[in-house]
């Protein structure tokens, strides 16, 4: 039988060229135009979390000195800014936003194979948005039981928002897991059918591929969250008692019976360890992509790339009790545990190795975007580094509580993601928009949130060893501290406060270069991938005009010798290669 | 969790084996000729039904964590053990022959016998009903003699796994119903009809047999 791509056979592809306004940037099917959606929604949630922790730090930098902020509303800052941060801005931009954008221009698709599913998933990922955001508008506020929501205190009386707050939180808990999974549905069907003649899963850019795996990770581990979010309902609403323990509020009995505490935690974990490489696998695909493309060279061992994402990816559901460590555990579990959580340091040093081997001897442009690229590679090495110190039972029990964790947990999965976002939106902003945006404000942008990060978290480290306590509103007369961490916690905050501000560079820069900016060349970067090989630029509706694209050769082909250029587009085949010599696969 | 984690290895095991065979031994380096079936999958080339897959991977894994969640919880001190409703067997019985006239409906569908289709949906339809009505009927059951779901664990997850199990049934009901509809008014062409029954044939067994894995952990627990 002859071969036909998939995306050529008409009764797979839903044509629906889109006319008004409304059907082209409001209800729209597009992918392009679905990624940004998500991205703006997402970046604006985002811009509300860093608000909430620049008050955390207002008020652990400078104590008392602000009467706007008390106990209880700083633990509902604390909340709504992990959960923000995680599941809001990075689950989300990452897969709905960049998956959205890369993943059919990157395989050579038309869209997504279910366009008006893909368009579904970005209104109910809003609901979930709104709703969560609404908890800050209902009596009591929303809930302060901490990104984790840990039961019996999530639901009971003296935590803040126990009334509407936690309900409307475990609400769009669940209306987020829906919009996920009919996104991930189309992500992964995407990839698996939709790629263009040629495009074998081996030629895969590795943004692909992370984004591919973090979406196969998150349709397995999403539904761990929704089940304890559903049972915590039950427990909350109908009085179940399935992690609510037999329990007195003062002196009198809310009528639960032995529900075990720890049962959530399991559930929690379960899904929240994938969760961390969901964030994380997409920013290791990405990365590369910039490394390599910047760097003139083709990615250092592709095939162990890829098979690092998978075996991370593998790894990463049998690791979850590592934060279960200080809830006590059988010592032969602990052992396993942390076992497993320094097994997944091997792919993870294999990528971080061919991070810097693709780098060696490169030829390498210092854009924005490569700032941004390597400055992950920083931040990255030094959050995994604590991390293995916190896999280990001994060392995580005395540091589990410190500003410690805190810290290592913001290097990896905070600032890394972070700047590997920045550094994507400044790669493919000429593409999105056609425009380019202004270098050196882009410098100054990436150097003063790089340096800033380090500003604030390195001391962090110290304090945990000082054992100062995280999660705590005010510190007191604590004898073990000594005055100093008062005042590195004063600089913390001074910087937190300046990194904060200094975001507003980026937002200058896209506005600028959307009102004024100089219109960019189809392909700025001399990339391969095919998103830059598009008939138009932007690229339209359909992306490809009248002919898909076909590929002759993997996403990697630069600096090949004996060619003119630097690089070799995926859809040029041998022949028309520019020196026209065929030195395919000689180096 | 041993139970989510056997799921989860199963499922990683496919996809393990399946990257193997494609990625073991290839040269992405080499730039060549693109071969004829470079990205025709093992598992065929129907978009929907890989969605399809996908989601049931989704919607086992949801099943396959509430079933750790109940033998963790079933070990604390305080579960006292349910004795279902007799009426489970007749409602299981009626799943049972709604897969079956489904299954029969779809092979109609496939040999072009399309007279069959409007019966054969309509049936499939009403046993549905039938069913999540009896399981309905059975929670009033349990609720007369005063299990309720608050008076025990056990019960807590009878009446979570029976309603998460229902909501799933409904839910494909709204795919059944749509089907149904292109069929009795005559629109839409007979190979998408034919799709879309067969793809609906696939959730109901699934479901039933998520069914049958309940029912029988409900039974011996």
């Amino acid at each position: 039988m002859a071969y036909v791509a998939i995306a050529d056979r008409d009764h797979e592809i839903e044509h629906h060229d889109p006319q008004t306004f409304i059907t082209k940037y409001i209800w729209s099917q597009d992918h392009k135009v679905i990624a940004v959606q998500y991205a703006i929604t997402a970046i604006f949630v985002g811009l509300i979390a860093l608000g909430l922790s620049a008050m955390m730090r207002l008020q652990l930098g400078f104590p008392d000195q602000f009467s706007f902020i008390n106990p209880e509303n700083y633990y509902q800052f604390i909340t709504m800014h992990g959960m923000i941060m995680v599941i809001y801005l990075l689950t989300a931009l990452f897969l709905g936003g960049f998956g959205n954008y890369l993943i059919p221009l990157m395989c050579g698709s038309r869209d997504m194979v279910f366009p008006y599913l893909n368009m579904l998933s970005y209104w109910v990922y809003l609901l979930s948005v709104i709703i969560l955001l609404a908890s800050f508008f209902v009596p009591g506020g929303s809930t302060g039981a901490g990104w984790t929501l840990y039961p019996p205190q999530a639901i009971m009386p003296g935590t803040p928002g126990v009334d509407w707050g936690i309900l409307l939180m475990l609400l769009s808990l669940a209306v987020f897991i829906v919009a996920f999974t009919m996104g991930g549905l189309n992500y992964v069907t995407t990839v698996l059918q939709a790629r263009c003649r040629g495009m074998t899963l081996m030629r895969m850019p590795l943004s692909v591929w992370g984004i591919f795996i973090a979406t196969v990770l998150g349709l397995l581990a999403f539904p761990a969250l929704l089940v304890s979010a559903i049972m915590m309902l039950l427990d909350k609403t109908l009085h179940t008692s399935f992690f609510m323990p037999a329990i007195s509020l003062m002196g009198a009995d809310p009528g639960y019976t032995g529900g075990s505490p720890i049962l959530f935690q399991h559930l929690f974990w379960f899904f929240g360890h994938p969760e961390v490489y969901i964030v994380a696998l997409p920013a290791f695909g990405i990365v590369s992509d910039l490394l390599s493309t910047h760097a003139r060279k083709n990615i250092f061992g592709y095939r162990m790339m890829v098979w690092a994402i998978v075996a991370i990816g593998g790894l990463s559901f049998i690791v979850w009790a590592h934060h279960m460590y200080v809830s006590g555990m059988n010592p032969y579990f602990g052992f396993f545990f942390a076992t497993t959580t320094l097994i997944i340091a091997v792919p993870t040093a294999i990528k971080v190795y061919n991070w810097v081997l693709t780098l060696w001897e490169g030829n390498i442009h210092l854009r924005v975007p490569m700032l941004f690229a390597i400055g992950f590679i920083f931040t990255f090495i030094h959050g995994g580094l604590t991390g293995l110190f916190l896999g280990n039972v001994t060392i995580d029990l005395p540091l589990s509580d410190t500003y410690f964790v805190v810290a290592h947990f913001h290097m990896v999965m905070g600032v890394s993601p972070v700047l590997v976002v920045f550094g994507a939106i400044y790669h493919w902003w000429p593409k999105i928009t056609g425009k380019m945006y202004n270098e050196t404000l882009g410098r100054w942008h990436f150097w003063m949130t790089f340096l800033g990060t380090y500003a604030i978290y390195l001391p962090m480290h110290y304090l945990g060893f000082q054992g100062v306590p995280r999660r705590y509103f005010a510190m007191g007369n604590t004898e073990f501290m000594p005055d100093s961490a008062q005042d590195l916690n004063a600089w913390i905050t001074m910087s937190a406060l300046f990194v904060a501000a200094t975001q507003v560079l980026f937002f200058i820069n896209i506005i600028w270069s959307l009102k004024s900016g100089p219109k960019s060349d189809p392909n700025p970067w001399d990339a391969t991938t095919l998103e830059w090989q598009t008939p138009d630029h932007p690229p339209k509706h359909g992306n490809w005009g009248h002919e898909l694209p076909v590929v002759h050769r993997w996403a990697y082909d630069y600096s090949v010798p004996g060619y003119e250029d630097d690089f070799i587009p995926q859809n040029v085949s041998a022949d028309d290669a520019p020196a026209g010599r065929d030195h395919g696969g000689a180096h | 969790m041993t139970i989510a984690l056997g799921f989860l290895a199963l499922i990683l095991a496919t996809l393990l084996g399946w990257l193997l065979k494609q990625s073991f031994n290839t040269q992405p380096w080499v730039a060549e000729v693109v071969s004829e079936t470079a990205n025709q999958g093992p598992l065929g080339t129907n978009s929907k039904l890989i969605a399809l897959l996908t989601l049931l991977a989704v919607v086992s894994s949801f099943f396959a964590l509430i079933l750790s969640a109940y033998a963790l919880r079933m070990e604390l001190g305080d579960w006292v053990p349910l004795s279902e409703p007799q009426l489970l067997w007749t409602n299981t019985a009626v799943l049972v022959l709604a897969s079956i006239v489904f299954q029969w409906t779809r092979n109609a569908a496939a040999n072009g016998r399309t007279a069959r289709l409007s019966p054969g949906l309509l049936l499939t339809g009403l046993l549905t009903t039938g069913f999540v009505v009896g399981q309905f009927v059975a929670w009033q059951q349990l609720q007369a003699t005063g299990q309720f779901i608050t008076s025990n664990p056990a019960n807590a997850f009878f009446y979570f796994l029976t309603g998460a199990h229902a909501v799933h049934i409904v839910g494909g009901m709204y795919v059944w119903a749509r089907a149904t509809a292109k069929v009795i008014l005559g629109k839409g062409d007979d190979p998408a009809i034919a799709r879309s029954i067969e793809l609906c044939t696939i959730y109901w067994h699934f479901l039933l047999l998520v069914w049958l894995v309940l029912f029988g952990l409900l039974l011996s627990t």
